[in-house]
């Protein structure tokens, strides 16, 4: 299993927690904006769809929020798996589909 | 200072999908002003809100925001009008924020963000219906007591807790609130983990959300079904347009012919009678029967806003428009330019790159607009016959044809102009997709009616000036006694359309296109009216839309038609579009540039079309 994973190789179902947001790599406002629309460290992930015509753009849960976001914003966020005593993130059943 | 008994000024604020014009529209009904805020082309809309005590509070509608770090110039008003300092706007006596019920995290930490500027604040925690069909409970007391603000709970779109809300503003307008401890954070992450801290003790039952919507989403989404289901929707809303507003239109059309009957035998013969049954009836009516197809496209416009498909819609097209260089972002305005380029080029101002918004700007004149269906309808009307291709009607396929054509045009012209006049850093996609909702008839009636009425004003105007001047200009000078040709070739109109003929002949227009393009230029439905006035002050049909239909049948080759269809799906006549180009782009540089590109455009479609058209003909 490899260290470090990003949002576009979750499957589907698979919840996972934000580890780090590189915000080196955004200028301050799309940072701001990230943060805005709910993702932080410790906040829980989901892979929802992947749009149509190359897989890019995703919407990706988090927290919350449904967000949509392009793959090469996506590949700043490293997740990794869940702790289990969580506060911050209740659990939250994957969509029967 | 004395304190007369004003009206205190009482603004929402909130997120972008926390229901917040829902909840206006549910407090103050009807009674809503909209304008403009001075010197910024945002919207304001004021309302007036009876206060238990006796009061009336003047309720404002800001506009959404994420937090008070504007990015766009819509977000810079609410930030300024909450900090007091707006330009054209009173200080505000409170604050209403509200927030979505289902998504308490991230709306309380804009509730913190705005405790610290210490104003009365009351918070209104909207949707808990769908919260409470989530499962989800929250603890409203122990929410009021940590925040030190009043919390009310209400269900904007079913009018719950709106009297609670009205009480709670008149206490809290009253000073009732205790002094809040404002939270130390003002960094961006931390205020973040404060609502999250603060969401775990006041929710006591955490459900599965949203769990219809995202099972809605694996099929609006889906990478086949999504795209398919968003091509059948806007065939279906053009069919709808085309086909639902035929009754009503020859109703109108009906009504301003009996109009034009009774003002004839009512009226002395004369100018002023010429005027009134040519220009301004003939003019204004020929018009005003396109109605109907302008509201059943605002509806549908509407219908996909409200319902929060329209941002699936843009997460769909993201990857085609990041082609020409633009992003899903820009397809919502783009989509409003379908109804008209006006709000459609205002409503870029949510596209935060300035060089993406800019190339938006440009292309949304050739979104059709329904401007252009009048124009459309007759010439589609007169010369395509109305047989049908299975099931479907061929004039419906021809307008669908035409709406293609202008969407590949803007394709090519965003693209274009990225490597070119607005080269530079590509843009980022980056926005919520919000739960679905039924849209509330009350917030689609009163969007709808708003927005008629906007397109109403704003064209009505321009049009009764625009056919007044050109009916004088077709009715003088009178030509002498023994002259045995139509009247018009010898007034000043004909004169001018003689004059432009040569510029137009080599793409197939006659003399009377030429006129009618000159004041069509107000706006391009004028060029119907424009067509109306100068064919039946040539004498031969009172009965306006038909009778132009018949008229053009008789009168215009089948290429000269299909040059003037193309003409129009590039075409740059709108003075109205110019003029909030210029505004949003702040000078004269950008319209000027916006009219010389469409106009070539224009006239190498046309052309391109009527040579071609008349060598396979």
């Amino acid at each position: 299993m490899p260290s470090s994973r990003l949002i576009e190789r979750l499957s589907r179902g698979e919840v996972m927690t934000i580890a780090a947001i590189d915000r080196a790599g955004l200028d301050p406002e799309t940072a701001q904006r990230l943060h805005e629309l709910g993702f932080d460290e410790g906040v829980d992930v989901e892979l929802l769809h992947r749009a149509p015509f190359g897989g890019d753009p995703l919407a990706v849960r988090v927290g919350n929020m449904v967000v949509a976001l392009r793959l090469s914003m996506a590949r700043l966020i490293e997740i990794a798996p869940p702790q289990n005593s969580q506060p911050d993130s209740p659990p939250v059943s994957p969509p029967a589909l | 200072m004395n304190a007369p008994v004003t009206n205190p000024v009482v603004a929402l604020v909130g997120n972008p999908n926390a229901g917040k014009t829902s909840l206006f529209n549910a407090l103050t009904g009807s009674r809503q002003k909209v304008g403009n805020y001075p010197g910024v082309t945002v919207e304001r809309k004021a309302g007036r809100l009876p206060l238990p005590d006796g009061r009336i509070a003047e309720l404002i509608d800001l506009p959404g925001t994420y937090s008070l770090t504007p990015r766009s110039p819509d977000e810079r008003v609410t930030r300024d009008a909450v900090l007091g300092h707006l330009n054209g706007e009173k200080r505000l006596d409170a604050i209403v924020a509200v927030i979505d019920a289902t998504n308490l995290r991230n709306h309380l930490r804009f509730v913190l963000e705005l405790r610290r500027l210490g104003l009365p604040m009351l918070v209104a925690l909207n949707m808990v219906d769908l919260a409470d069909r989530d499962g989800t409970q929250i603890d409203t007391e122990r929410l009021a007591a940590i925040l030190g603000l009043p919390v009310v709970a209400t269900v904007a779109v079913r009018r719950r807790g709106l009297a609670d809300l009205a009480a709670g503003l008149a206490g809290v307008l009253r000073g009732e609130t205790p002094a809040i401890a404002a939270s130390p954070n003002s960094d961006i992450a931390l205020l973040q983990r404060e609502a999250r801290a603060i969401t775990n003790v006041v929710v006591t039952a955490q459900g599965a959300q949203r769990r219809w919507s995202q099972q809605l989403d694996g099929i609006t989404l889906h990478p086949v079904l999504g795209p398919l289901l968003l091509a059948a929707l806007l065939f279906f809303m053009f069919q709808a347009v085309f086909a639902g507003a035929e009754a009503p239109m020859d109703w109108i059309a009906g009504k301003v012919t009996w109009a034009q009957a009774a003002l004839t035998i009512s009226l002395p013969a004369g100018a002023l009678r010429s005027m009134l049954v040519d220009g301004v009836l003939g003019g204004v009516g020929a018009v005003i029967v396109f109605l109907p197809q302008i509201l059943i496209l605002f509806f549908f416009i509407l219908l996909l806003e409200q319902s929060g498909y329209m941002v699936r819609a843009a997460f769909l097209m993201d990857r085609l428009m990041a082609r020409v260089g633009l992003n899903g972002r820009a397809f919502i305005p783009l989509i409003s330019s379908f109804a008209c380029a006006v709000p459609g080029i205002m409503a870029t101002r949510t596209i935060d790159s300035p060089k993406d918004r800019l190339t938006t700007i440009l292309i949304a004149p050739l979104m059709t607009c329904s401007a252009r269906l009048p124009v459309y309808a007759v010439v589609i009307g007169a010369f395509i016959p109305a047989t049908s291709v299975g099931p479907f009607g061929l004039q419906g396929l021809v307008l669908f044809g035409l709406y293609v054509a202008g969407v590949v045009g803007a394709l090519v012209a965003a693209w274009a102009l990225r490597r070119t006049v607005t080269r530079g850093a590509s843009p980022t996609f980056l926005m919520e997709m919000p739960k679905y909702q039924w849209p509330a008839p009350r917030d689609i009636g009163i969007g709808l009616y708003q927005r008629a009425k906007a397109f109403v004003q704003r064209a009505g105007g321009i049009i009764l000036v625009s056919t007044i001047v050109l009916w004088a200009l077709a009715t003088w000078p009178r030509p002498p006694a023994d002259w045995n040709r139509p009247p018009l070739e010898y007034s000043a109109a004909g004169r001018i359309g003689a004059a432009l003929e040569p510029i137009f002949r080599p793409i197939g227009f006659n003399k009377e296109i030429a006129l009618a393009l000159v004041p069509g230029m107000a706006a391009r439905e004028v060029a119907v009216a424009a067509l109306g006035t100068v064919y039946s002050l040539q004498g031969v049909d009172e009965n306006h839309a038909e009778g132009l239909i018949d008229r053009l049948r008789g009168t215009w080759s089948l290429p000269t038609a299909l040059a003037f269809l193309a003409w129009f799906v590039f075409a740059p006549q709108c003075i109205s579009t110019l003029a909030v180009t210029r505004r949003e782009t702040g000078g004269w540089r950008w319209p000027a540039f916006m009219f010389a590109y469409l106009f070539s455009a224009a006239y190498v479609a046309a052309g391109v079309t009527y040579w071609t058209a008349k060598a396979l003909l």
